[in-house]
C-alpha cells in the first residue's frame, strides 16, 4: 500500500487530538486509577489507606463467592445470548414472509431496543414481582409456586428473559439485513427443486448467515457480560442468596454496597483483562470471518 | 487523605447525577430565593413518611427566610448511606444525611468526616441538653462520653400488625393478638388452613426484627462485647439454640406456604397491605402506610420467645438519625442548628409521632401526647414506646453496633434466603452466617 503523505505535519495530530484526549480521560485514566486502587485497602470514607500489594487479588480469587459469580455469569450470558438470538432469528425469518405491513412489523420489532436497561428491568419487575406483579399473581393463582425472591432458578429465568427481551431487536435488525443479502435466485432455485420452507432455511439461509450469527454471538455475550447491570440491579439486585450475582454486579456490590473498594477494584482489573481478551479474539478471528472473502 | 477516585462506571454516573442535582438546586436557588442559604437533606423516606418529610421542610422554610431545607430522596436506607459516602469521597456532600440504625457504627468510625450534632447545636447558639431526650434513643446515637453525634429524627421499634377481618374469618380472637412467637406461628397456620388468607405471616427486616431485636427482647446476646457496644472486635452468637429453633420454625412455615418472604428491607409490608398475609411484624414507622391503606388492622407488641427466661426485656431503637457532614460554612451550620431546634420542638415531635408512628424523641413531646386522649383513641400507638422503655436495658438489649453492620445484615439475609428456599436448615444457615459475618467484621477493622 502506498504511504499517504500529508502536506501539513501538524494537522493530522490536531485532528487526532480529540479522540486521543477522550480515550485518555475516559479510559486510560480510570483504568490506571483502578489498577492503583486494587493495591490498596481503605476504610469506606477513604480516611485511612494502606498499601497491600496483591492481597486484594489473592482474596478475590480465593473467595468462593467469586467462583460462584463466574459460574453465574457464564450461565446467564450463554442463556441470554442463545435466547435473544433464537427468538430474533425466528422473528426475522417470519418477517421475510410477511406480505402486508412489513414496515410496521419491523418498526415494532425494533422498538424495545430504545428502552433503557433499568427501565426494561423495572418493567419485568412490575409484571413478575411476587408482592406486586400482575403476572406473578396469575401464576400463583394457577398453582405455580412463583417466588423469584427465594427461588434462585426462577430469579435467574426472570433476568435472562428481561435481558434477552431487550436484545432481540438488535439481533433482529442484523438477521433481517443478513437475510436480505442472500440472492433470491438461490432460494427460488431450491424451491423449484422441491425444497420446502424448512429445508430451504436450514440448507441455504442458515449457512449463509453464519458469519452474522457468529458476530451476534460475540456481541450478545459481551452485552450479557457487561451491559446488563441495570436489569439485574432493578429486578433481583443479585439475589436471592447471590443466585443472580454476575461478575459486573459483584464489582458494584462489593465496592458500592459493602464499600470494599480495594477488592472491588481488583475485580474490575480482572474484568478489564477479560474484555481485552474478548476484544483481541474479536479482532483476530471474528473481523475476518464476518465479511465474505 | 486521598484523592477522589473516579475509576468506575457506576461512580461516574453517580457523580454526574450528583452534579446534575447540584446544578438543579443552584438553578432553583437563583430563581426562588436569592437570600436563603440552601441546605440539602438526603433521606430515605417513602410513602406516608415521605409526606411527613416534605411537610416538615415546608413548615421550616415558611417559618423563617434565612435558610431553605431541600429534601432529596436517595433510595433505600442502605442506598442513601452509600450515596452519602460516595458524596464524601467526591467532596460533594449534602448538609444533612439520614442514616439508618445499622449504619451508625460505620458513621461513628468515620472520625472527622462528621460534625457531632451536639457541636452543631452549640455553634447555632443552642444548648444541647441530654435530659430533654428519651434516654434509650439518645444513648444509642452518642459516644461513650455522652456527646450526641447524630440527631434522632425517626426512632422506631418493631411491632406486630394483624388484619382483624382475616382474624375473624379464621376464628381467632380479634381483640387479643398473639403474644409469643409460638402463638404467632399457630395463628398463622390457622389463617392458612382455614383459608382466611393465602398466607399467615410475613415480616419486613428479618435481620433487624428476628436477630437484633429478637436478641434484646429475649435477653440473649447477639454477639460478644455487649453486641459491639463495648468494643469492635466482636464475634456473632446468632447460632445459639434459641435462634436455631426460631428460624427452623419459620423455615418450616415457609415450606408450607404459611410464611411468605417479601424481601430484605420493608417490601413485605405490601403483602400485608394487599390482604395476602394476615399477620405482619414491621417497624412502628410503617404505621402511616397501614393507616392509609384503610384495612381493618390491630397492633400488638413484638412477640417474644416463650422459652426465653427474661422475655420480654426491651426492644432496641431502630429507624434512623440525621448526621451533619463536617466542613460546612458557619452560615450553613447555623442553619442546620436552627432546623434541628425546629425538629425537636414539641409541636413538631407530636406531629411526627401521631402521623408516622415514629417515636417522639423528647420527653416533653411524649408527655404532651400522653396528656391528650390520643393513646385512648388509638390503642396500640404507645406500644412501641412502652416496649422500648419498659425495663432497664441489660447488656444484651442496649443496641447492636458493628463496624459494618449493613454488610453483616446482607450476609445474614443471603443465608436466610437460601434457608427459606429450602436449600439449608436453620442450623446450617446460621452457622454459615456466623462464619462469614465474623470474617467480614474482622476485615472491616
Amino acid at each position: 500500500m502506498p504511504r499517504a503523505v500529508f502536506p501539513n505535519r501538524i494537522l493530522p495530530y490536531a485532528l487526532l487530538a480529540p479522540q486521543v484526549a477522550i480515550t485518555l480521560v475516559f479510559f486510560y485514566w480510570p483504568a490506571s486509577q483502578a489498577l492503583y486502587q486494587s493495591t490498596l485497602r481503605q476504610d469506606p470514607f477513604g480516611l485511612k489507606t494502606r498499601f497491600v500489594g496483591l492481597e486484594n487479588f489473592e482474596a478475590v480469587l480465593s473467595d468462593p463467592s467469586y467462583l460462584n459469580a463466574i459460574e453465574t455469569t457464564l450461565i446467564f450470558s450463554l442463556a441470554t445470548a442463545a435466547l435473544a438470538m433464537a427468538l430474533a432469528l425466528l422473528f426475522a425469518s417470519a418477517a421475510e414472509k410477511v406480505i402486508a405491513g412489513k414496515g410496521l412489523y419491523r418498526t415494532l420489532m425494533i422498538w424495545p431496543y430504545a428502552v433503557a436497561p433499568a427501565v426494561a428491568g423495572l418493567l419485568w419487575l412490575f409484571m413478575f414481582n411476587p408482592t406486586m406483579g400482575t403476572f406473578a399473581y396469575i401464576l400463583r393463582r394457577s398453582g405455580i409456586p412463583w417466588d423469584p425472591l427465594l427461588d434462585g432458578n426462577q430469579a435467574m429465568l426472570l433476568v435472562i428473559f428481561a435481558a434477552a427481551w431487550k436484545q432481540i431487536s438488535y439481533n433482529f435488525l442484523f438477521f433481517v439485513a443478513a437475510m436480505q443479502s442472500i440472492p433470491r435466485s438461490l432460494i427460488e432455485a431450491a424451491a423449484i427443486d422441491g425444497a420446502r420452507s424448512t429445508k430451504r432455511f436450514w440448507t441455504i439461509v442458515f449457512p449463509l448467515i453464519a458469519p452474522t450469527t457468529f458476530f451476534l454471538l460475540v456481541v450478545n455475550t459481551v452485552y450479557a457480560f457487561f451491559d446488563t447491570f441495570g436489569i439485574i440491579d432493578a429486578v433481583t439486585a443479585g439475589g436471592p442468596a447471590k443466585a443472580t450475582e454476575t461478575l459486573v454486579y459483584k464489582v458494584y456490590n462489593d465496592g458500592f454496597v459493602n464499600l470494599d473498594l480495594g477488592g472491588s477494584a481488583a475485580q474490575s482489573v480482572i474484568l478489564m483483562a477479560i474484555v481485552i481478551a474478548l476484544t483481541a479474539i474479536q479482532f483476530r478471528y471474528v473481523e475476518r470471518k464476518v465479511h465474505y472473502g | 487523605m486521598s484523592k477522589p477516585h473516579e475509576w468506575e462506571e457506576p461512580r461516574m454516573i453517580r457523580n454526574m447525577l450528583l452534579s446534575a442535582c447540584v446544578l438543579g438546586a443552584a438553578v432553583s436557588l437563583t430563581t426562588e430565593s436569592l437570600a436563603a442559604t440552601e441546605l440539602q437533606w438526603w433521606h430515605a423516606m417513602t410513602g406516608a413518611n415521605n409526606e411527613v418529610v416534605e411537610t416538615l421542610a415546608k413548615q421550616f422554610n415558611e417559618s423563617q427566610s434565612d435558610y431553605k431545607i431541600v429534601p432529596v430522596f436517595k433510595g433505600t436506607y442502605p442506598e442513601t448511606l452509600n450515596a452519602g459516602i460516595a458524596a464524601f469521597r467526591a467532596k460533594q456532600t449534602p448538609a444533612i444525611i439520614q442514616v439508618f440504625d445499622a449504619g451508625t457504627g460505620v458513621m461513628m468510625g468515620a472520625e472527622g468526616a462528621m460534625m457531632p450534632v451536639a457541636d452543631v447545636l452549640e455553634a447555632g447558639g443552642y444548648k444541647f441538653d441530654k435530659s430533654q431526650y428519651l434516654p434509650g434513643v439518645v444513648s444509642y446515637y452518642s459516644k461513650p462520653d455522652g456527646t450526641m453525634l447524630s440527631f434522632p429524627y425517626n426512632s422506631s421499634s418493631p411491632i406486630l400488625y394483624y388484619n382483624k377481618d382475616i382474624f375473624q374469618k379464621a376464628g381467632l380472637d380479634v381483640d387479643n393478638p398473639p403474644k409469643t412467637w409460638q402463638e404467632v406461628f399457630d395463628a398463622a397456620r390457622k389463617i392458612k388452613d382455614s383459608g382466611a388468607a393465602s398466607c399467615g405471616y410475613t415480616s419486613t427486616w428479618l435481620t433487624w426484627i428476628h436477630l437484633e431485636n429478637f436478641a434484646a427482647w429475649n435477653d440473649v446476646p447477639y454477639s460478644t462485647k455487649e453486641n459491639g457496644l463495648a468494643g469492635s472486635d466482636v464475634e456473632l452468637e446468632i447460632n445459639a439454640p434459641i435462634y436455631v429453633d426460631h428460624f427452623q420454625a419459620i423455615a418450616d412455615l415457609a415450606k408450607d406456604g404459611v410464611f411468605r418472604y417479601g424481601g430484605r428491607t420493608s417490601e413485605a409490608k405490601q403483602l400485608f397491605l394487599s390482604g395476602e398475609c394476615g399477620i405482619l411484624t414491621e417497624s412502628s414507622g410503617g404505621l402511616g402506610d397501614v393507616v392509609k391503606s384503610g384495612i381493618n388492622y390491630g397492633i400488638g407488641q413484638l412477640p417474644y420467645d416463650a422459652n426465653a427466661k427474661g422475655a420480654p426485656q426491651n426492644t432496641i431503637p431502630g429507624g434512623a438519625s440525621l448526621w451533619v457532614f463536617a466542613g460546612k460554612s458557619d452560615e450553613q451550620v447555623k442553619g442546620i442548628a436552627e432546623f434541628f431546634h425546629f425538629l425537636s420542638g414539641t409541636d413538631v415531635q407530636v406531629f411526627l409521632h401521631e402521623n408516622s408512628g415514629y417515636l417522639p424523641v423528647t420527653t416533653a413531646a411524649y408527655d404532651a401526647v400522653k396528656k391528650t386522649d390520643f393513646y385512648d383513641k388509638n390503642p396500640g400507638r404507645e406500644t412501641p414506646i412502652t416496649q422500648m422503655m419498659g425495663k432497664e436495658p441489660t447488656e444484651n438489649s442496649k443496641g447492636v453496633r458493628l463496624p459494618n453492620l449493613p454488610q453483616v445484615r446482607d450476609i445474614e439475609n443471603e443465608q436466610f434466603e437460601a434457608m427459606l428456599a429450602g436449600k439449608m436448615t436453620a442450623k446450617e444457615a446460621l452457622d454459615k452466617a456466623v462464619e462469614l459475618g465474623n470474617a467480614a467484621i474482622k476485615d472491616a477493622q
